[in-house]
């Protein structure tokens, strides 16, 4: 079974661009299943589904989204396996910049796209910058040349990665893209595997339902802002 | 990788003032930069780790990207491959109709695209932007030089092969156009810049219908503007050697004077449009038919000759179109 990690910001196209590669895989035959993270609302299972791929959707609620999705995501392959899908696409949001799903040996996919500003590229963290495919989208909207300053920003953060125009509307560049998901890494588990970069942590008092603002209820893993003259 | 290892031993103040985009790299990972004696090696082996994780990124990933980085640029400056000859071996269409064609497109020609919509004109230029080797939808193939080129093509963004001016040219960046055409000029590594920019919004003012002066911002250009500055954009800093045109509309631009433009850098164009007056200026039209490739009408003698006369009507109508502009009536329109 194929398997891939696909993340990026929100609203950056990343379902739009799985609903075109798996037109493009379907008609390659190919058994195709996906699951959906998101945190507390999704509707985009509904659109895999009908699509007439296997899907699974996944909630994380109050817990952070990453943590939840490295705490479920071995048990997803399996599902996949089991259900002898010949691919797998994760799908998360990126919702704090420094998360990210990425997974050592699984090929990793971040999605990112021209509207959202060329200062955003160096904004992003591990979720782009150790990705080995970038995929650029709503490239229609902005002219050559923008698509070109975007394009070597992302570079500049991610100079490895194999970086592609596709468009999620029209499908333009899918199919190509579809072919890069033919070389994605071939697993039956994740058993053994680890995340190409730690998450972001935090074990403190609001980690554990606090509300209440103010030094007496803060406790446990704490950083502080620096206030002193001089500092940034 | 020679240059490469060279640098790494150089003071940083050397490293920052030769390769000024270092400094873009590492500040675009979090990281301050100071100019200094010690080389780019010791500041990179010094980074403190906590420091790299609260940035989300590791010594060691870091320095990959590093030299990755620094492969791409020091390539960047290498000349690019001379694309003396782009050739499409034909496919088929939807249907499975052979199209049974060899086609061999040369620098300084035009060759425009017609067909209605969903017939398989984007799917035509994605094949030459993918370089497909029979691994498309329409089985084509395209050679480069009469060779089956390099993979680089697909996927590099120094080696592009094709430049696609789009139908839409909206801008999205808060900058003015010296700035934006600045931004583009450095991100693509030119040796003068400043004489490159200054030569892109002359050009631009020469195709724009109505000028425009450098500090205007991108997002208040009009179309005509934008496609003026965009077409200039791209004869003059693309090193691509293909360049994809969807149509030039027909207001606010010269739309020969880009064409010419665009013929003069030597670049192989390929135009989907049904204008009547840019379909004449090509060499040849290819006809696109249920996806394949059905027929390819060379520009004849008495086409050309008609060109005159579309000319005459298209200049009737600008102005018409100028006389509105100007808060005329077209009450009387004998003597246009």
């Amino acid at each position: 079974m194929r398997f891939l990690t696909i993340s990026g910001p929100p609203s950056s196209g990343k379902t739009s661009v799985i609903l075109r590669v798996i037109e493009a895989l379907q008609d390659r035959k190919k058994k195709i299943g996906v699951v959906k993270f998101d945190c507390l609302l999704t509707d985009d299972d509904k659109l895999y589904a009908q699509k007439g791929v296997l899907v699974k959707k996944g909630l994380s609620g109050a817990l952070c989204p990453d943590h939840y999705f490295v705490s479920n995501i071995e048990s997803c392959v399996t599902w996949g396996h089991e259900n002898s899908c010949e691919y797998l696409i994760s799908e998360s949001a990126g919702l704090c910049n420094r998360c990210s799903p990425h997974i050592k040996e699984i090929t990793a996919v971040c999605v990112i796209d021209n509207l959202s500003g060329i200062g955003t590229p160096k904004k992003i963290g591990p979720m782009l910058k150790s990705a080995d495919i970038v995929i650029i989208t709503k490239g229609d909207i902005v002219s050559q040349a923008e698509r070109e300053v975007f394009a070597s920003r992302v570079k500049q953060v991610n100079p490895g990665a194999i970086i592609m125009n596709v468009n999620g509307i029209t499908g333009q560049g899918a199919f190509e893209l579809t072919s890069l998901f033919e070389e994605a890494s071939d697993i039956e588990t994740l058993k053994g595997k680890e995340l190409r970069f730690s998450m972001p942590s935090a074990l403190c008092s609001y980690c554990l339902g606090e509300t209440r603002i103010g030094e007496e209820h803060q406790m446990g893993n704490i950083r502080k802002m620096d206030f002193q003259e001089g500092s940034a | 990788m020679m240059k490469e290892t060279s640098l790494l031993h150089k003071p940083m103040s050397d490293v920052l003032i030769d390769h000024p985009y270092v400094e873009d790299f590492l500040t675009s990972f979090g990281l301050v930069v100071k100019p200094g004696t010690d080389s780019l090696q010791h500041y990179l082996d010094n980074l403190d780790p906590d420091n790299l994780e609260d940035l989300g990124v590791n010594a060691k990933q870091l320095r990959q990207s590093l030299d990755d980085f620094l492969e791409g640029m020091l390539a960047i400056s290498d000349p690019m491959d001379e694309v003396k000859a782009l050739t499409i071996i034909g496919g088929h269409d939807k249907s499975g109709k052979a199209e049974n064609l060899e086609l061999t497109l040369k620098p300084g020609e035009v060759i425009c695209i017609v067909g209605p919509t969903g017939s398989g004109k984007s799917r035509l230029l994605a094949d030459i932007e993918w370089v497909a080797q029979g691994d498309t939808p329409t089985r084509r193939k395209i050679l480069i030089n009469g060779q089956v080129p390099d993979s680089k093509w697909r996927f590099s963004t120094e080696y592009k092969l094709v430049a696609q001016l789009s139908q839409n040219m909206n801008f999205v960046m808060d900058l003015s156009a010296e700035e934006f055409i600045r931004m583009h000029a450095e991100s693509r590594l030119v040796t003068n810049p400043e004489e490159k920019v200054a030569q892109i919004l002359k050009q631009a003012n020469e195709l724009a219908g109505e000028t425009f002066a450098p500090d205007t911002p991108v997002t208040s250009l009009s179309g005509g503007q934008s496609r003026a500055l965009m077409i200039a954009d791209m004869a003059i800093l693309s090193k691509s050697p293909i360049a994809l045109i969807d149509e030039i509309e027909n207001a606010g631009i010269d739309r020969k004077k880009a064409l010419d433009l665009l013929v003069q850098e030597e670049k192989i164009i390929l135009m989907a449009t049904h204008d009547p007056i840019l379909a004449l200026m090509g060499d040849r039209r290819l006809v696109i038919k249920n996806g394949g490739i059905d027929k390819i009408i060379e520009s004849s003698e008495a086409e050309r000759k008609n060109l005159v006369s579309l000319e005459k009507l298209d200049n009737k109508l600008l102005a018409l179109r100028n006389r509105i502009r100007t808060g005329d009536t077209l009450e009387n329109i004998e003597g246009v």
